[in-house]
């Protein structure tokens, strides 16, 4: 080349000035993050005003029995498990860019099925191999209820928001007719599956009354995080879910690669559906539906589907719902209170967002 | 104001200099006038880099103000603040001589600037219609009709033909522009700002493109026109400002741009751009390569055939070969298949029929991985839509096509550091201006993203390649540098398919040319001496 050009820009140099920034950047995003959370809390307390309950009483009640009471802690702890599971599931499919919006019925068949064969497992075989087998069944079961979505996803182009959904409610009616039909428990009055005795549970941690599960999902959701962001396979999905053409255009296999994505989220699902029976519950009654799969979605955007963000936001989901569960018996507050605020949370995340991008146009014009 | 390399170079020419100096002193009285919009010392940072630097410009009525400067010298980011799009950090923009904040494109448009932007802002998912119809008032009916009238107006002077139906992901990159540039005129602008819109334009688009903004300017419009084609700088500007790391280096008033010739305009530029004098830079000789003839051809080619599409051209019967070591040539106007013809062969895009077989093995039912993996590397023209993926960091982007190979990966485990070590040394190879590794590839200059397309199609291991536009968008100096790598490629014993609209690259490069229209090749030349009459002729339907 007979032309000069100039240098390139060091990028070393570069790089430490903006050591700076990012802190600034952290610190702008803490902000960002939990000045919307006090602005909900206030609006979510003149909601409770609104219908004659002392929001300070309610919140209070909240922290006492999902936070700072041992037994609330505990409950709060217990009930992370399945919500870590969903969440990792979560992650996997948003950031894939499919909306697997299908936890719910995913979550249920496992846990139909994990109620249904640990009982039968445990009189045959070493109670480890017995829940081993029961997470994998369940597993497979919520695999195969996303091949329906991820097969017309990858061939047909449907879009998985809408079929996820639909398959959602034949999966939550497909569990309510096994239990009551199928798998229902002869021994009982009540429509239930056969309860898993509580030795033959997963073992509790210490001696508390926290599941073990809890440390399952920790390890499933740190998991996944790690796969997404340091590994090949997490990279080719990723980069199916930022620009889908790139991915054709890079030769990945992307009708694969959907309904790998889908079968594990699914299957992650299916397992924290089967975490929490055999964790906790023991069995499952009839018309038994937490539909913790919608009420985690909120929690993985907040954390802007990164794992580790994700734990904390599902730490306070699970306190929200523990809290708000003994304030709606004690206060008169119905349950699904838990949720407006969260959704409350979420809308002032979203106009945050949308002021603080304004305020930077404007202060540079 | 003018910066010193006009001075300096005025000083060779004193009386020119003097004529110069004349003239502007008399018509300095209506210059506030004149200005529909000014930028006074405007200032844009970005993290790690100044994109502008306290940057004037005066963009006149009845001027077409070229803005030339090498890849990341800051020439988009001047048009994005003009179209409201980016707001200035220091300095302020002028607008009729008043001090106005442009607050967002939509304010620009109702100030009057129209902006064709280097990458197309159409909605895929839309009409042609419906997206030149974007943006009118939510309470009215789109005005379909009169948009229709409006339209064969335009381009029945402007020599283009646009499928209003169509819907926009239908169109090749080239065709979108076109309906930028339609987008951009429907709207009777004051001021038209056009950032690189004759990339993907025939040289007879060029042309007619240049006669259009010669009628509009003398109706009194204002244009800012930004290139990389010196020749076109000189054939359709009336002044020239040259940008370089951000700064104004230099201008050309249209007094003195009368004055001199079009190889001292030419040679004026690349001082200030490159600060060293070259004749005619583009006039490189095309040196002579040996192809062995009797070598067995590396791409088959035989009767491809892709369906058509409502707005798209199949291809039919599409039949080449290409030896090692040889460069076939594309030619033709953009939208004839090109696309098509790309994509079947890096089977992104499903034949009808036909076969194709690279080193004599059939390739035709493989995989666009597979097809890689066997030595194939199709460079495609559309960076942003899917060469790269934009929020990613530029040293991921490298190695968007190879996810998993050793050693970046190891048993699926990504190696930070060899990937970092290797971006950095491709950075630096190909010249790519960026802040950092980290940045997200989006953030780039357009011509700096073309740079990591390139490096990352000419990494080892390839057999053949496709070239589609491979230096579109690149400054003069890439321009080269680049076409010289890709004759080195085929000097290695590589065969290169090379699609480009722009005639002399394809002369400067290939050993055959062949021109498609509609979907067909409708001839193939030998590149010799009387080369250009023929793919002319073969491009206006004539048989060569
Ligand atoms: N949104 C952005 N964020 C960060 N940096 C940016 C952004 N836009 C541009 N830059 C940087 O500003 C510099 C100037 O970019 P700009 O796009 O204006 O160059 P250009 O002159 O148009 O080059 P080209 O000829 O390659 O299109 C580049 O170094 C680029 O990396
Ligand atoms: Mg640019």
């Amino acid at each position: 080349m007979s032309i000069d050009t100039a240098p390139t820009v060091s990028a070393t140099a570069l790089d430490a000035t903006s050591g700076a920034a990012t802190r600034r950047d952290i610190l702008h995003r803490l902000l960002m993050t939990l000045g919307p959370i006090l602005a909900a809390l206030v609006i979510a307390g003149c909601i409770l005003l609104a219908v004659g309950v002392d929001p300070l009483a309610y919140y209070g009640f909240v922290l006492e029995k999902g936070l700072f009471s041992p037994l609330g802690i505990q409950q709060t702890l217990t009930r992370m498990a399945p919500l870590l599971f969903l969440a990792a599931g979560l992650i996997v499919a948003f950031r894939a860019g499919m909306w697997n919006l299908g936890g719910d019925g995913q979550f249920l068949l496992g846990a139909v099925t994990a109620a249904a064969s640990a009982p039968v497992f445990v009189q045959i075989m070493p109670s480890w191999l017995a829940l081993t087998c029961s997470f994998l069944i369940a597993m497979v079961v919520a695999m195969i209820w996303s091949l329906v979505p991820a097969l017309l996803r990858a061939y047909q182009g449907v879009n998985e928001i809408i079929t996820t959904l639909m398959m959602t409610f034949l999966g939550t009616s497909l569990a309510n007719v096994l239990v009551k039909l199928v798998f229902r428990d002869p021994g009982t009055t009540v429509p239930q599956t056969r309860t898993l005795p509580v030795e033959d549970r997963l073992p509790r941690l210490f001696d508390t009354t926290i599941t073990s599960g809890l440390l399952l999902g920790l390890a499933a959701i740190v998991i996944v995080h790690l796969v997404m962001t340091r590994t090949a396979f997490g990279l080719k999905l990723r980069i199916v879910g930022a620009n889908p053409r790139a991915a054709i255009h890079a030769g990945l296999g992307v009708p694969g690669l959907t309904i790998a994505v889908f079968a594990i989220s699914a299957g992650l699902a299916g397992v924290a559906g089967a975490v929490d029976i055999i964790g906790v519950q023991g069995n499952v009654r009839a018309d038994w539906n937490p539909a913790y799969g919608l009420a985690v979605i909120p929690a993985v955007f907040l954390a802007r589907m990164n794992g580790f963000a994700a734990i904390g936001f599902v730490f306070l989901l699970s306190v929200l719902s523990i809290g708000g569960e003994s304030a709606a018996r004690r206060l008169g507050v119905p349950n699904h209170f838990t949720l407006v605020l969260v959704s409350i949370v979420l809308i002032m995340l979203a106009l945050a967002e949308y002021f603080d991008h304004r305020y930077n146009q404007s202060r540079r014009a | 104001m003018a910066a010193g390399g006009v001075i300096r170079s005025s000083l060779r020419t004193i009386p020119i200099f003097l004529y110069w100096a004349f003239m502007s002193s008399l018509s300095s009285s209506s210059v506030a006038a004149r200005d529909i919009v000014a930028l006074e010392g405007a200032t844009k940072r970005f993290p790690g880099i100044v994109a502008n630097d306290s940057v004037d410009l005066s963009i006149r009525q009845g001027e077409v103000h070229v803005l030339l400067g090498e890849n990341g010298a800051g020439k988009s980011t001047l048009i994005g603040m003009l179209s409201g799009l980016l707001q200035p950090d220091e300095g302020r923009i002028l607008v009729d001589g008043k001090p106005t904040p442009i607050t967002s494109p939509r304010h620009a448009l109702a100030l009057g600037i129209g902006t064709v932007f280097q990458h197309m802002m159409l909605v895929p998912t839309l009409t042609v219609a419906e997206n030149l119809l974007l943006g009118g008032p939510w309470w009215q009916r789109p005005r379909t009709e009169e948009l229709a009238a409006r339209v064969a107006e335009i381009t029945s002077t402007l020599g283009i033909t646009v499928k209003l139906h169509a819907k926009v992901s239908e169109l090749s990159l080239g065709e979108q522009q076109q309906v930028e540039i339609l987008r951009a005129m429907v709207r009777n602008s004051r001021l038209l700002i056009l950032d690189e819109s004759t990339s993907m334009l025939t040289p007879k688009g060029i042309d007619e493109l240049g006669a259009l903004m010669r009628r509009l300017v003398e109706q009194g419009l204002a244009i800012v026109f930004i290139t990389h084609k010196l020749k076109e700088a000189a054939a359709f500007g009336d002044r020239i400002s040259v940008l370089k790391l951000g700064r104004k280096v230099g201008e050309i008033p249209p007094e003195r741009f009368r004055a001199l010739g079009e190889q001292a305009i030419i040679s004026e530029i690349v001082e200030l751009m490159f600060g060293k004098q070259k004749d005619d830079p583009e006039a490189v000789e095309r040196p002579i390569r040996t192809v062995r003839a009797e070598a067995a051809p590396l791409l088959q080619v035989a009767d491809l055939a892709v369906a058509p599409t409502d707005n798209a051209p199949g291809l039919s019967s599409i039949s080449f070969d290409i030896r090692p070591g040889e460069i076939l040539g594309i030619a033709g106007i953009d939208g004839n298949g090109q696309k098509q013809l790309a994509e079947a062969l890096a089977g992104q895009r499903a034949a009808t029929g036909g076969s194709v077989q690279l080193e004599g093995v059939a390739i035709e039912a493989l995989s666009v991985g597979e097809r890689r993996r066997r030595g194939l590397r199709y460079l495609t023209d559309d960076r942003l839509g899917e060469g790269t993926v934009g929020t990613f960091p530029v040293s991921i982007n490298f190695f968007l096509k190879q996810v998993g190979a050793a050693p970046f990966w190891r048993k699926g485990v990504e190696q930070r550091a060899e990937i970092e070590k290797r971006a950095a040394q491709l950075v630096r190879e190909y010249d790519v201006r960026t802040p950092s590794l980290k940045t997200p590839v989006a953030r780039l200059s357009g011509g700096n993203i073309q740079k990591v397309l390139l490096a990352r199609e000419l990494a080892e291991g390839a057999k053949v390649v496709i070239f589609n536009k491979p230096t579109y968008g690149l400054d003069l100096a890439n321009t080269l540098a680049s076409r010289q790598r890709i004759r080195d490629t085929a000097a290695r014993g590589l065969a290169v398919l090379l699609i480009s609209t722009d005639l002399e690259e394809l002369l400067s490069m290939c050993d055959r040319i062949a021109v498609i229209a509609n979907g067909a090749l409708v001839g193939t030349v030998k590149n010799a001496d009387d080369a250009r009459t023929k793919v002319g002729r073969l491009m206006i339907g004539l048989a060569a």
